[in-house]
């Protein structure tokens, strides 16, 4: 075994070879077994795989692309399940947007959000309001609802909306720190749910606890977006977007900003860094994904109401920030995937078998445990596993790896430029 | 020329004066000590030149521009840099990139730059990376670039903290207890580098120190804190032989024998 696993090690070609094997036999079982819930995991498994193999990154883009766009959405559609499936794959993408937006907040700036989920009820909201009658009821003018096609320009309004909440939010929120914060984030995302459940008088704007019905799906040329398997696309798209962008600030100027704000408050100031503005910024940025994909949501659900946001939301996305490794994207990616998978299908699936067990006769279960009880409490089991095991999450952040050799090429040009006097002695301890 | 004149500069704790109306005034070009027994007020002091906090008297000055009032990291973009006394790096993120954080305020990849990595935004990315392996090979630690700094032996935390302040290209470099936990020969060492900064890169360099020998090697002129207040000035020789600082740190009876 041990020779086989070296073997595959820096071997390419036997990476792909099995990569592509293991896709070809799940599709096929899920081809062929339908409504195989096992076969459908086994298949979003490859692509952890593929990030683990050692293949150039473009390679494993590509390879992902084809995976997504392709084999997932057509294996699994001969069968009843296929909605289903994609239901699933769609919400998976819009927590794992949200899980990416909360780690730039959480496991970059090193700000505790307790309140995440308000950006994802405002953008929610923002498209709701305009996509059905509701806002006739407010607005002077206008004619209401908006069409369809409205929806991707609201993709990019619900993000600008969310960012500028996020903004209003942080100005007075960032005066305090580390616990206090947590609480007044907390308390944030509180009044943002209680607000929308009560804002339908005096003037009625979000109708309150009724809800939002029937908003309208997104269009495009007059083909019109209902079924998870066509939403599923739009998250896709939004979602290549977010990780583009969240790996981009990641290493760039901004993104070091922000871990050395983690790092240390009064030393990153000392370096001249704006406290203030790039804790802001990181709060714009994170609760703008979220806003993006509170439209898709409401578009997707076609009916918006408060309970959607509550507390237990925020903290399920901080639990996916810090299960799959606080500050790491192919960690949270994963993080976001497990514990969605593990809400939707396996925890469901495994009380569903439970249930038939007891129906069955084959074992009793005594009231107390209940299979569907059972379910929280197992939730709860892994993440204190997790905990204890891995605490540094699934998949644990690392730093960037530079090239030393054309470093010392390029600091020569500096050293010419700048200082004309020997450096090679060093300060050498 | 004085790049730096701080006058009447007090600051209170509730009942404590940790700072009590300290005049100061550091030429352009020299190397400066602060020193004092521990308490003395003397990383408050440095605190209130670089904005951590707010003097509730006095002046400070940069040249011709006033300080107070300002943030630290506006204070930063002055070009004051320093150094902690407990060492504060950024710990969990690389050698290299607690560099690059100090050339921060020299770079101006915004929002829309980093979103599109314009070729501009690229190119000021590689200059950075470059320039800030250059500061590492300035304080001998280039063979460390790819280290998470935490795991640096402490003397080379402080090198980093040094080349971190001195990515920020400053004008003023303030020092606090370099030498705290180094041995002799690192000492020595450190000595012979803080002169070598001020020749190679026209830097100013004030400097808190309880290692007397370094101080007195090293700095040219000398002032002398003793809770909250300025007790002398001047260089080495004559601190040596103050009574009032021979007694503020070993006691009266050092100076009056019975």
């Amino acid at each position: 075994m041990q020779k086989l696993t070296n073997k595959i090690k820096g071997n390419k070609l036997a990476q792909i070879i099995l990569l592509v094997l293991y896709v070809l036999v799940t599709s096929l079982s899920l081809y062929l077994a339908q409504a195989s819930v096992t076969a459908f995991l086994l298949l979003l498994f490859s692509l952890l795989l593929l990030y683990y193999t050692e293949l150039p990154d473009r390679l494993k883009w590509v390879i992902a692309g084809v995976v997504l766009v392709g084999v997932i959405p057509f294996v699994s559609s001969t069968g009843p399940g296929y909605q289903s499936y994609m239901e699933v794959a769609t919400v998976v993408g819009i927590y794992v947007a949200m899980a990416l937006g909360l780690n730039i907040v959480v496991g970059l700036a090193g700000l505790l959000d307790l309140g995440f989920v308000a950006f994802f009820a405002i953008g929610a909201y923002t498209y709701g309001i305009f996509a059905t009658g509701q806002a006739e009821k407010f607005m002077p003018f206008g004619d209401f609802p908006l069409s369809g096609e409205s929806f991707w320009i609201f993709i990019l309004i619900g993000c600008f909306v969310a960012a500028l909440f996020g903004v209003l939010l942080g100005i007075p929120v960032l005066r305090v720190k580390g616990d206090y914060l947590a609480i007044v984030t907390l308390g944030f995302g509180e009044i943002i749910r209680i607000v929308f459940n009560n804002l339908d008088k005096p003037v009625n704007i979000t109708n309150g606890a009724m809800g939002l019905a029937s908003v309208k799906p997104p269009e495009i040329f007059g083909y019109q977006f209902v079924y998870p398997n066509q939403f599923y696309y739009i998250v896709l798209a939004i979602l290549l977007f977010v990780i583009l962008a969240v790996r981009r600030f990641e290493f760039s100027r901004i993104g070091r900003s922000w871990k050395a704000v983690r790092e240390n408050e009064i030393a990153a100031q000392s370096m001249g860094i704006h406290l203030v503005r790039t804790k802001l910024l990181a709060f714009a940025i994170g609760a703008s994904f979220s806003g993006m994909m509170g439209v898709v949501f409401a578009a997707k659900q076609t009916f918006v109401d408060p309970t959607s946001f509550t507390l237990l939301e925020s903290i399920t996305i901080l639990v996916m920030v810090i299960l799959g490794g606080m500050g790491s994207v192919p960690g949270v990616i994963l993080g976001a995937a497990v514990i969605t998978i593990l809400n939707l299908q396996v925890l469901t699936e495994v009380t569903n078998y439970l249930n038939q067990l007891s129906l069955n006769g084959v074992i009793s279960f005594p009231e107390a445990l209940a299979p569907a009880k059972m379910q929280r409490f197992i939730f709860g089991a892994i993440l204190i596993i997790f905990a204890i095991y891995r605490p540094q999450g699934l998949i644990p952040a690392k730093n960037p790896v530079f090239d030393e050799e054309s470093l010392k090429e390029g600091s020569k040009k500096h050293r010419k430029e700048q200082i004309t006097v020997e450096h090679d002695k060093g300060f050498q301890a | 020329m004085s790049i730096l004149t701080v006058s009447n500069l007090t600051k209170q704790f509730g009942g404590l004066v940790a700072v009590n109306s300290v005049d100061i005034t550091v030429e352009k070009g020299s190397i400066t000590a602060v020193i004092g027994p521990n308490g003395a007020g003397k990383t408050t002091f440095f605190n209130l030149i670089t904005g951590v906090y707010q003097p509730d008297k006095g002046n400070v000055q940069l040249g011709s521009t006033s300080l107070i009032g300002k943030k630290p990291h506006e204070i930063a973009r002055h070009g004051i840099a320093r150094t902690f006394q407990n060492i504060r790096l950024f710990s969990n993120i690389t050698v290299l990139e607690n560099v690059m954080v100090g050339l921060h305020k020299q770079l101006n990849a915004g929002i829309v730059g980093t979103l599109f990595q314009t070729k501009k935004v690229r190119e000021e990315e590689n200059r950075a990376q470059e320039e800030a392996y250059h500061w590492l090979e300035y304080v001998g630690l280039s063979q460390h670039l790819n280290e998470d700094a935490q795991n640096l032996s402490y003397g080379a935390q402080r090198r980093l903290e040094i080349a971190r302040a001195l990515a920020t290209k400053p004008k003023l470099l303030l020092l606090d207890e370099p030498a705290a936990g180094m041995n002799p020969r690192e000492t020595r060492e450190l000595t012979e580098f803080i002169h070598r900064m001020r020749e190679d890169l026209d830097v100013t360099i004030v400097l808190i120190e309880h290692d007397m020998k370094l101080v007195m090697e090293i700095s040219e002129q000398i002032f002398v804190l003793d809770h909250g207040e300025k007790i002398a000035e001047g260089k080495p020789a004559e601190i040596r032989n103050n009574v009032k600082v021979i007694e503020a740190y070993l006691g009266k009876s050092a100076v009056t024998p019975a």
